[in-house]
């Protein structure tokens, strides 16, 4: 097999913010970087994040008062305790010099404005008056979940001018960006990272990378899931390759969160604000449901509570049936033409474009989808990964654990440069003293093993498994049984489902010739590790017998601090094996904020020193 | 009595020796919303399962799925069958290298391009880490961010008379990104150091004001004006530059 070979000092697999923002770190100190993307950068999934990104900076009237510490408490009872305190700490520590930076580096924050102006909430118009001290300092808008407004944010299109100033900055430092291609394993030699095999995802050649520090930035996991909100490229790519070595844990696999309302079919997200000015969620029956679950709040339900009484009423026949599956109406028409056009403009486009209906008059379709990916390769605080060295993680695909169990809206886009920024200081400062060798033969080995493995979908030899069908098949059962509503019995089903799926994976023949740059090759390819991180995510989700944060279970309501204030680590030692091993270790060394309640929600909580038979 | 629709796709592999440029045909039910990002889909899953084409986000921000749509450049992912006839043609943009089939390389111009035009802010000053922001206008940033939505998915350039007949042009994006930078404080070059970027015949100078830019482009920024703008500051500065010589 003959390949391409690059030496560099930092790798980074995956330029969306978080491998951008860490190259950048490393290459201003002088390092050699090669940036590696699916996509050509500016195309990465960062660019949808459109809402916001929390710092505390303080400056609006809404968000006087607000202080790290504010933001660290607000992202601990978020997380449900399920983060690493000490990471929260840095974490809100940093997120304003990073959003000064990206300042600096030319974002158009939005701006403080002196003076009365109004704002709505749930439909309703109050009055603030910003101060003329603050008059043109970076403003914050509100989100779900925070005490203060906190999220800087430039229109709808925070994550779009983030990611083109940070790629701005990458071309004036000159750094190297290899595009389309795409990291099929690591190379290493049981102790050390070394670099990675990659495919050239537009002449389907293979490379080898090697690299004093490898940075893994891939992004979450949302496509093992038919309704996602995330970017197609989601596919878990970064947590294969590590998962792969046996050696580097997959932390809080479970810790999956779900968004109410994705647009059928394309489960493009329909902002909250709708429901919040005033919108309605009706069934097949154009009955408005919701009152009927929870009276008090209806549709104004936290974001968990909405998505699970939406599935609950679709499996009980109550939902609309369509090609696509069944789903339920969000219903804006009574919100008027004016309020509908401009206050939520974005959704009357959305609804132009993507769907074709005009929702001043027509119902919108809408369904559950799955949001963010809070597990990840475990790291320290460090984002060097566990396990093996000279590999490293930041971003969605990473745990150095910010989110534990349900990650505060604005936390994801800060965290790409925040984390991207700590992590690149770290690997700078790790590669002044950096020494490896690259045994050749060991290099080899790599690419060939990839290289059979190509050579077996091309010829069949393994069997004719359709992978697409497979994919489909995967997706619905992590849909239906490892979605918004677990428990025992449907988790133990998908597990076994997908140990069967799995089987099958191990034998996909492609369909087409796979020359060159082939789609089917490239799924094919990876499609076995996508349904180990999906036994993953079913077998931990089965294992951990409480409810914390996204992850609910029916059979275990409450959230239990005395048997699970632990992190999951799954670990894929052996290859001939169809299940992970999970191992745990506590949520946190640091707890400067004991566990309590987070003041919304109703889950009940099974206290750290709550006598042992109080199990249920 | 949903249609039967008829797509005609582009077909060539370069990486293949065997395949010469054709166009294959492919039937589809329609279905209600139905877009051209679930069509491909679709006939990539069931009918062709080695069929090219780009998409990322599939909402129209993140311009991967630029392509040729009954003859006029478009974001698939926002184009809805229901628009189209019964009969839909798809060839890959033009003047991007071919990857196959639909899919072009838009990422190794547009990086290319936007280093040449130094797309990035120039400034002498170094961030510090513990100061407060520079101050900035509200109005003043929304200007900088309406002309910062173009989400480079290439659909200017594939439409643009002057792209497809030269290579070295830099196109309607380039120079909208130039304006950007001109409105912007933080970037301390002057008319006269844009002029050294944009200021030729592969800049504002080989615009032929045919209008199709903006016509297709579909975050719909006002392309024309932009290069309006640009060419009456660049030509003052050519005429200042002349004036020099001369004096």
């Amino acid at each position: 097999m003959e390949f391409e070979t690059f030496y560099t000092d930092l790798l980074c697999v995956g330029a969306g913010l978080a491998g951008e923002r860490a190259a950048i770190e490393v290459a201003s100190q002088g390092f050699d970087t090669i940036l590696l993307s699916l996509v050509p950068p500016r195309r990465s999934h960062s660019c949808a994040a459109e809402g916001g990104m929390q710092a505390a900076m303080g400056n609006t009237a809404m968000s006087e008062g607000d202080s790290t510490e504010l933001h660290f408490e607000d992202t601990v009872k978020g997380s449900d305790w399920g983060c690493d305190q000490e990471v929260a700490r840095i974490f809100c520590d940093t997120a304003p010099i990073a959003a000064r930076e990206a300042a600096f580096w030319g974002v158009p924050w939005n701006r403080v404005v002196a003076g009365k102006t109004t704002y709505f909430q749930g439909g309703v118009s109050f009055e603030k008056e910003e101060k003329p001290e603050h008059h043109g300092l970076i403003a914050a808008r509100n989100f779900g979940g925070t005490s203060k407004w906190r999220a800087c944010y430039t229109a709808d299109g925070t994550g779009h001018t983030l990611l083109y100033a940070m790629d701005n900055k990458v071309l004036e430092l000159g750094i190297t960006i290899h595009d389309r291609v795409e990291a099929t394993s690591l190379i290493h030699d049981g102790s050390k990272c070394l670099g990675c095999v990659v495919r050239d995802l537009k002449t389907g050649k293979m490379r080898a990378y090697l690299a004093k520090a490898t940075l893994i930035a891939t992004g979450g996991y949302g496509r093992l899931y038919p309704e996602t909100t995330s970017n197609i490229i989601n596919e878990g790519g970064g947590h294969i390759i590590a998962l792969d070595t046996g050696l580097v844990p997959f932390g809080n696999p479970e810790a999956v969160q779900f968004h109410p309302t994705g647009i059928v079919p394309t489960n493009i997200l329909v902002t909250e604000g709708c429901r919040g000015e005033g919108g309605t969620l009706l069934d097949v029956d154009e009955h408005r449901f919701m009152p009927d679950y929870e009276p008090k709040k209806a549709e104004l339900a936290s974001r968990d509570v909405v998505a699970r009484w939406m599935t609950y009423h679709i499996a009980q026949g109550k939902g609309v049936p369509s090609p696509y599956g069944d789903h339920v109406w969000l219903d804006i028409r009574h919100l008027g033409e004016e309020a509908i056009r401009t206050k939520l403009r974005e959704v009357y486009e959305l609804c132009h474009n993507f769907l074709g209906i005009d929702c001043t008059k027509q119902l919108i379709p809408v369904r559950p989808a799955q949001h963010y990916s809070m597990g990840g390769m475990r790291t320290n605080s460090h984002g060097a990964a566990y396990g093996l060295e000279n590999l490293f993680l930041a971003g969605e695909s990473a745990c150095w654990d910010l989110h534990g169990f349900n990650r505060l809206a604005g936390n994801s886009l800060a965290e790409t440069i925040v984390a991207g920024r700590h992590v690149g200081m770290k690997m700078a400062a790790f590669l002044e003293s950096a020494q490896v060798s690259f045994p050749t033969q060991l290099v080899k080995e790599a690419v060939d093993k990839d290289a059979r493995r190509i050579k077996a979908l091309v010829d069949g030899s393994k069997g004719q498994e359709d992978v697409y069908a497979i994919r489909t098949a995967m997706q619905q059962e992590m849909m239906q049984r490892v979605g918004i509503f677990r428990d025992g019995d449907k988790l133990q089903s998908a597990v076994d489902n997908l140990r069967e799926l799995y089987a099958r994976a191990l034998k996909i023949g492609l369909r087409s010739d796979g020359v060159g740059a082939n789609p089917e090759l490239a799924l094919a390819l990876k499609m076995p590790g996508i349904l180990r991180l999906a036994l993953c995510v079913a077998y931990a989700a089965l294992m951990r017998t409480e409810s914390r944060g996204s992850h609910a279970r029916d059979d275990y309501p409450a959230r239990n601090d005395r048997d699970w204030l632990v992190r999951t680590l799954a670990y894929w030692p052996n290859m001939e094996a169809d299940l992970p091993e999970l191992k745990y270790e506590p949520s946190s060394k640091v707890m400067d904020l004991p566990p309590g309640d987070r003041g919304y929600g109703k889950t009940a909580i099974i206290t750290a020193d709550a006598p042992k038979e109080d199990q249920s | 009595m949903s249609r039967k629709l008829k797509f005609n796709i582009f077909r060539y592999n370069p990486e293949d020796p065997k395949s010469v440029p054709r166009t294959d045909t492919y039937y589809l039910e329609e279905t209600p919303s139905l877009s051209l990002f679930i069509a491909l889909n679709k006939i990539r899953e069931d009918q062709d399962s080695g069929l090219q084409f780009d998409f990322a986000c599939r909402m129209a921000i993140c311009g991967s799925c630029g392509m040729v749509i009954n003859g006029r450049p478009g974001l698939a992912c926002k184009t809805l069958t229901k628009d189209l006839p019964q009969e839909i043609t798809l060839m890959p943009l033009p003047v991007f290298k071919l990857v196959g089939d639909l899919s072009v390389d838009t990422g190794t111009w547009f990086r290319t391009t936007n280093t040449k035009i130094e797309s990035w802010v120039h400034t002498e000053a170094e961030f510090d880490p513990q100061a407060l922001e520079e101050r900035m206008e509200n109005d003043l940033a929304n200007a900088i961010f309406e002309l910062e939505r173009c989400i480079e998915c290439g659909c200017c350039v594939a439409s643009c008379g002057t792209a497809n007949m030269r290579e070295d042009f830099v196109g309607a994006f380039a120079l909208n990104r130039i304006a950007r930078f001109i409105l912007d404080p933080r970037d301390k070059r002057r008319d006269a150091d844009y002029f050294e970027v944009v200021g030729t015949d592969q800049g504002i100078f080989g615009c032929m004001g045919l209008l199709a830019c903006e016509d297709v482009c579909p975050r719909e920024i006002p392309l024309q004006d932009q290069l309006g703008i640009l060419r009456r500051k660049m030509a003052f500065v050519g005429l200042k530059n002349i004036f020099k010589k001369h004096a």
